[in-house]
């Protein structure tokens, strides 16, 4: 009994190192998307609270904490409350898999990138229940905008996924990026990688798809009728989700805790720093995409991911697949 | 192995009672959901035997993509809650439980056909054609049986799945008279010279638009 005990405990130990982590970088990065932003839009932003602002996530936090939570009369309750926790669950859940280092990862599975992509297609759920049972039309509108949405960018990013596996042979997210030693992904599926981030904007409703949440259609979306702490779990949630996809893109493109070069400035810099650096790189050209281009229409969304992504990305499939074959570098013989 | 078994029962346990709500609840939705939880908690089972492939395929292509059909199709009928109306049809008032109990019946008499053939002739493994080799994953080992052996029906199948999908839009596709629609050709290909149109406005007449 002893040793369940400390297994247990060592394992909650972990979770927490990692989780902690996590929800800062999650306050952390609301506030470098508004700096950001701002800054493109030659505004300066949150600068008040704390050196820079940078304690404006944790006053904002703090006010919704404080804020009463209102359940609309005519909601289906279970589902309503529901709904932001199974968001930011799955949020949270998927950073079990991403590997920070070599042997520096909380769950080392076989099928670690299935694993991703499972939990970022159940992340639709949070949105449909908070959509269905807030019992309104516009975060009904909204929910089932996003749902169409998801499902269909998960397609090409599955695709994608696809193309990257074709060079790795394993499913395992280290082995990804060991793989990666010699030439990052980037550069031969660099039309993979930019329809990745592309179709990852998508999934996570960042604009300019953020057609679920369009305020000048839908007023906010699934997140009308929310409110106070529940409304600060969507939004965790989102922001989780946006970093993970982040993580994910650095994972699958950028060589993960590997660094650039393999000479020694770069690499004495421990990898779990590379690998912020890369998420870090990919949020803030996340964080210019919003600030820079107008919101897509539904009908162009639609025909983006159906009639342009989803074949292209399959042609390079069948065009990494014969490469591979022709040129005898299938991997895993 | 107890923390296993703890989990094992926990799992099944969630699998098997929302099994019972998806037909016991009243309120269509939370059927759905209650589907949901289940296809999850099986997918859970599927990892604990060590089938994590299984598991994960279970929950992105199952929960991920059919239960989330399910849910638009039932959110769009708006189902109210049936009040003391349980089985019965609302169309004709008749009841579903008829055919109801011989569709469970007939699963019932097969699930004791396989589970029953397993049980009392055990040499039915020996029967299986490939040997199955526990030192690779299950992906690798799944990859090898269905792209080379299995090759001609997974191609089957999939070409079934793609005809039905076809027939599916072929069925339901109508085209309809007066749809506006908007071409992205059209729309940049606009230039000055044809968009903008200067009138020169003759005093107490006004310009004469006809569009």
């Amino acid at each position: 009994m002893d040793s369940y005990f400390s297994i247990l405990f060592t394992e909650v130990y972990k979770i927490l190192f990692l989780l902690v982590p996590v929800l800062v970088s999650v306050a952390m990065i609301v506030w470098l998307d508004r700096r950001v932003w701002a800054f493109v839009q030659k505004r300066r932003g949150p600068n008040v609270v704390g050196p820079f602002g940078l304690f404006q996530s944790l006053a904002d936090a703090l006010k919704y904490i404080f804020k009463e939570i209102i359940i609309p009369a005519s909601s289906n309750k279970l589902v309503f409350v529901l709904a932001p926790v199974v968001t930011m669950t799955l949020a949270l859940i998927s950073w079990a898999v991403i590997p920070f280092g070599e042997d520096f990862v909380l769950a080392d599975i076989n099928v670690g990138i299935l694993y991703l992509f499972a939990v970022s297609s159940l992340g639709v759920y949070g949105i449909i229940m908070g959509g269905w049972a807030s019992n309104s039309k516009y975060p009904f509108l909204g929910a089932i905008r996003s749902a169409a949405q998801m499902v269909s960018y998960e397609v090409s990013i599955g695709v994608i996924i696809i193309n990257v596996l074709l060079c790795v042979g394993s499913l395992n997210l280290s082995d990804i990026v060991m793989a990666q030693q010699n030439l990052w992904f980037v550069i031969p599926l660099f039309p993979m990688f930019v329809i990745f981030f592309i179709s990852a904007l998508a999934e996570t409703n960042r604009p300019p798809f953020d057609l679920p949440e369009a305020e000048a259609e839908l007023v906010a979306g699934y997140q009308t009728e929310y409110s106070g702490m529940m409304y600060a779990m969507f939004w965790l949630g989102e922001y989780a989700n946006i970093l993970l996809m982040c993580a994910m893109g650095s994972v699958l493109f950028l060589g993960g805790w590997l660094s650039p070069i393999d000479i020694f400035p770069f690499n004495a810099i421990p990898g779990p720093f590379w690998l912020i650096f890369k998420i870090l790189f990919l949020f803030i050209l996340f964080a210019l995409v919003k600030a820079t281009v107008p919101r897509y229409r539904y009908d162009q969304l639609m025909k983006l991911g159906w009639k342009i992504f989803l074949p292209f990305s399959l042609f390079y499939v069948v065009l990494t697949s014969s490469f591979l074959l022709y040129f005898d570098l299938l991997p895993g013989k | 192995m107890i923390a296993h078994s703890v989990f094992f029962y926990i799992f099944s346990l969630i699998a098997i009672v929302s099994a019972v709500m998806v037909t016991v609840s009243k309120n269509t939705v939370h059927s759905v959901f209650f589907l949901i939880l289940d296809f999850i908690s099986i997918s859970c089972l599927f990892i604990m035997i060590g089938a994590e492939f299984l598991g994960m395929i279970m929950l992105i292509v199952y929960v991920g993509a059919v239960a989330v059909l399910f849910l638009f199709v039932v959110m769009m009928l708006n189902v109210a809650e049936q009040k003391g109306q349980w089985f019965s049809s609302r169309w004709d008032g008749g009841t579903h439980i008829p055919i109801g109990l011989l569709v469970s019946l007939i699963i019932f008499f097969e699930l004791i056909i396989v589970i029953g053939g397993w049980k009392y002739k055990p040499d039915l493994l020996n029967s299986l054609s490939i040997n199955i080799s526990t030192d690779v994953t299950n992906t690798r080992s799944i990859g090898n049986v269905l792209y080379t052996d299995y090759i001609h029906l997974f191609q089957i199948s999939g070409m079934i799945l793609l005809v039905a999908m076809i027939g599916a839009i072929v069925l339901t596709y109508r085209e309809r008279a007066g749809v506006k629609r908007q071409s992205y050709v059209k729309q940049i290909s606009r230039e000055r010279n044809e968009g903008v149109d200067l009138v020169e406005a003759e005093k107490n007449k006004g310009v004469k638009i006809d569009a």
